[in-house]
């Protein structure tokens, strides 16, 4: 079936329904909708190299950045596009780039350049299953790289996570308003499905506010020079700028963590997932309310700054906690570091492009339950014979030893 | 002839005739670049070009990573410091939503001939209306002096030690050559800081790259063919006399591609001698054929 045809010319209705009303309901892919928002937010110039899953967002942006007389530039590599964005940015420019896994590797050197000197972009990741070549399917294997840093050096970017097409019409433009408000590069990531599925959606588009920056580069008329750059060779002087860029990170943890909480008030349980893990955690968990499991739902929605001081809040109340990851588990480590050992974190995930069904959720929700409730009732001096040292620990058991590793580390503290 | 400290000439010396002075948008202050080296010269030709176009209020300049990474300090506009290798991408995101600056990337032979290869082939192919300044002295000055992909057969670097060997190492690399095939260059050319007279015929050239820009063509690039007597283990002196044997025959100077002057000689039906002059302006035998096209590359004349 030649579907990208098709949705091409489903695309050129709609947007010029857009640009009349600006409010509709349509069937579109996320890659296309990301395009759409992005364009309506007010975007001067695209670059991107083609890549699958979020090839559509390419073939999205080269017709209508082109069809409104705006800048799209399919470059020679992905390094080509980054640092073409790198350089329209500089200029004070609204920039998108968008690729998926791999891409988004070799662009690693210059966000760590946007980061070090404050140029603000927005990247898109629409992440694929890695490592290396990996495979097209589904994946959020890219949470280490979006959330840690990316390139070299100390930073980090703000990451938006959407877990719908809707959503990630609206993240879209605040992704240029971080952007443009802190200086910074800024992350949107979804998985495969959110790029190329389709669902009904709500057009709801918006424009952020311009601003006038007094560090862009336009020509020195009638103005010193300015200079956009990372390096400095004095120590001191680095350090500054590292602890001025900190400074700023402080601030965005701040205030513009986003989360949402979904059947949480009586819960004792909660899922952490975000993207497409939290669509599938959603039917998991309105499954195993039927089934008396009192679990609601707490979805990360910027994935840095993570929502650490909510998600603590959170576990003192709970039993436990299970996060749900299209990986062999990253965010969990977050989720663990937030929570502190309050409660027991179990961790269930698929890889290469594999996604969890519901079914599989609810089965490790109810070994997690089974096992705090042998944890509350057991004797607590006996705890199992730790494995010999050197053994690599399994998922399996880690899933055993956590409780009382839990356990006694709440014990230690009352000694 | 008393001079002001910005190279003016004061009221009281109304007499005299000032015939140079400093161009503005050259900073004055001493350069992180070694004794000898032909940054200096370079930056100033480039300096003297911009002002005589009148080009400093409405450049944007992108910095490369290497000797020149400190360019910002000493040309007094806009600058963006771009990663290794990466002007040309970096610069074509500035041209294209800049339709009105005077774009322009500095880089040396390491930025540009190797890890930056991909950039500066694409932009060319695109045709991207910059002009490019190409800094060939052979080796990674800022690194201690290893190889560069430009460094001569036989050449001693720190990681070449004993001289560059074609088995090993490969050929250097004549890219400004392989440019000039590409229909969106519309000027490329390689000159030399060797001597005098060359310096004076690298400032055309860089005038002539300038003048495309400012005139809508397409890629322009010169190729300046420098020295680092540090990185050569040369006295100043010994690395220009390098520079003017061995260097100059393995990158012959000239004009490569002038397509624009092809099209006005074209346009102009041989009635008008002004764009052949333009051509033929430095001055040497490498001068492209009447389609504009490379006629004579190097080959032929090594």
């Amino acid at each position: 079936m030649k579907s990208d045809r098709e949705i091409g010319v489903r695309g050129r209705r709609t947007a010029s329904e857009l640009e009349a009303g600006r409010r509709s309901r349509v069937l579109m892919k996320g890659n296309e909708a990301i395009a759409e928002a992005a364009v309506q937010a007010g975007c001067d110039a695209y670059f991107g190299y083609p890549i699958t899953p979020q090839a559509e967002l390419l073939e999205w942006m080269a017709r209508r950045m082109l069809e409104l007389g705006r800048v799209f530039v399919q470059a020679e590599s992905e390094l080509g596009a980054i640092n073409m964005a790198l350089g329209a940015a500089a200029t004070g420019a609204r920039v998108m780039v968008s690729s998926s896994s791999p891409g988004i590797s070799l662009m690693a050197e210059a966000m760590s350049y946007m980061a070090g000197s404050g140029t603000p972009m927005v990247l898109v990741n629409i992440m694929r299953a890695g490592p290396g070549l990996g495979g097209i399917g589904p994946s959020q294997s890219d949470y280490f790289q979006a959330t840690k840093g990316h390139g070299h050096g100390d930073y980090h970017v703000p990451v938006l996570a959407p877990d719908s097409i809707g959503e990630a019409i609206e993240l879209t433009a605040t992704a240029f308003e971080l952007a443009e408000n802190y200086r910074t590069p800024v992350m949107l990531v979804a998985d495969g499905i959110l790029g190329q599925a389709m669902e009904p959606v709500e057009l709801r588009f918006r424009t952020p506010e311009r601003h006038a920056f007094d560090w862009a580069l336009t020509g020195a008329a009638g103005r010193p020079a300015r200079i956009i750059k990372s390096i400095d060779l004095d120590p001191e002087i680095l350090e500054k700028r590292n602890l001025a860029l900190q400074s700023k990170y402080r601030d965005i943890a701040r205030h513009e963590v986003r989360w949402e909480g979904w059947q949480l008030d009586d819960a004792e349980f909660a899922i952490v997932a975000y993207g497409t893990a939290a669509r599938v955690a959603r039917t998991a968990i309105a499954k195993a309310r039927q089934k008396g499991i009192k679990v609601g739902l707490f979805r990360p929605i910027t994935l840095w700054p993570f929502p650490e001081r909510e998600l603590a809040r959170l576990s003192r109340h709970l039993h436990g906690i299970l996060t749900v990851e299209l990986s062999s588990g990253q965010m969990v480590e977050d989720v663990r570091l937030a929570v502190e050992g309050r409660c027991p974190v179990a961790f269930h995930g698929r890889m290469g492009g594999l996604v969890p069904t519901p079914d599989e959720v609810l089965g490790a929700l109810k070994a997690l339950r089974a096992r705090t409730e042998r944890t509350r009732s057991a004797d607590r001096k006996t705890p199992p014979a730790l494995p010999p040292q050197g053994h690599v620990l399994t998922e399996y058991d880690r899933s055993e030893i956590a409780p009382w590793v839990h356990e006694r580390a709440r014990r230690g503290g009352r000694r | 002839m008393t001079l002001d400290t910005s190279g003016r000439a004061s009221p009281a010396a109304s007499s005299a005739r000032l015939i140079y002075h400093t161009p503005d948008v050259l900073i004055d202050r001493s350069t992180h670049y070694c004794p000898g080296c032909g940054h200096g010269i370079i930056h100033r030709l480039l300096a003297e070009v911009m002002t005589e176009f009148d080009l400093p209020a409405h450049t944007i300049a992108v910095a490369p990573v290497g000797c020149a990474v400190f360019a910002y300090d000493y040309l007094d506009v806009d600058f963006v410091e771009a990663p290794h290798g990466r002007a040309p991408a970096v610069a074509t995101g500035i041209r294209r939503v800049r339709p009105e600056a005077f774009v322009l990337t500095y880089q040396g032979d390491g930025d540009l001939a190797a890890i930056g290869t991909a950039e500066i082939i694409h932009a060319a192919a695109r045709g991207e209306r910059i002009t490019a300044i190409f800094v060939n002295n052979g080796i990674y000055g800022m690194t201690g002096g290893q190889m560069a992909p430009t460094t001569l057969l036989g050449q001693r670097t720190t990681s070449s030690p004993g001289g560059r060997d074609a088995a090993l190492m490969g050929y250097p690399i004549r890219i400004t050559e392989m440019l000039a095939q590409l229909p969106g260059v519309t000027y490329a050319a390689r000159g030399t800081i060797a001597d005098v007279a060359s310096i004076g015929r690298l400032k055309a050239m860089i005038k002539r790259a300038c003048q495309v820009q400012i005139e809508g063509g397409g890629f322009a690039i010169v190729e300046a063919l420098s020295n680092c007597p540090v990185g050569w283990g040369m006295t100043p002196e010994e690395s220009m006399e390098h520079l003017k044997g061995p260097v100059v025959e393995a990158f012959p100077v000239g004009v490569i591609v002038d397509r624009a002057s092809a099209r006005a000689r074209a346009g102009a039906a041989g009635s008008d001698g002004r764009s052949a002059q333009t051509t033929g302006e430095a001055g040497s035998g490498q001068a492209a054929g009447p389609d504009g096209q490379p006629n004579a590359l190097a080959e032929s004349e090594a």
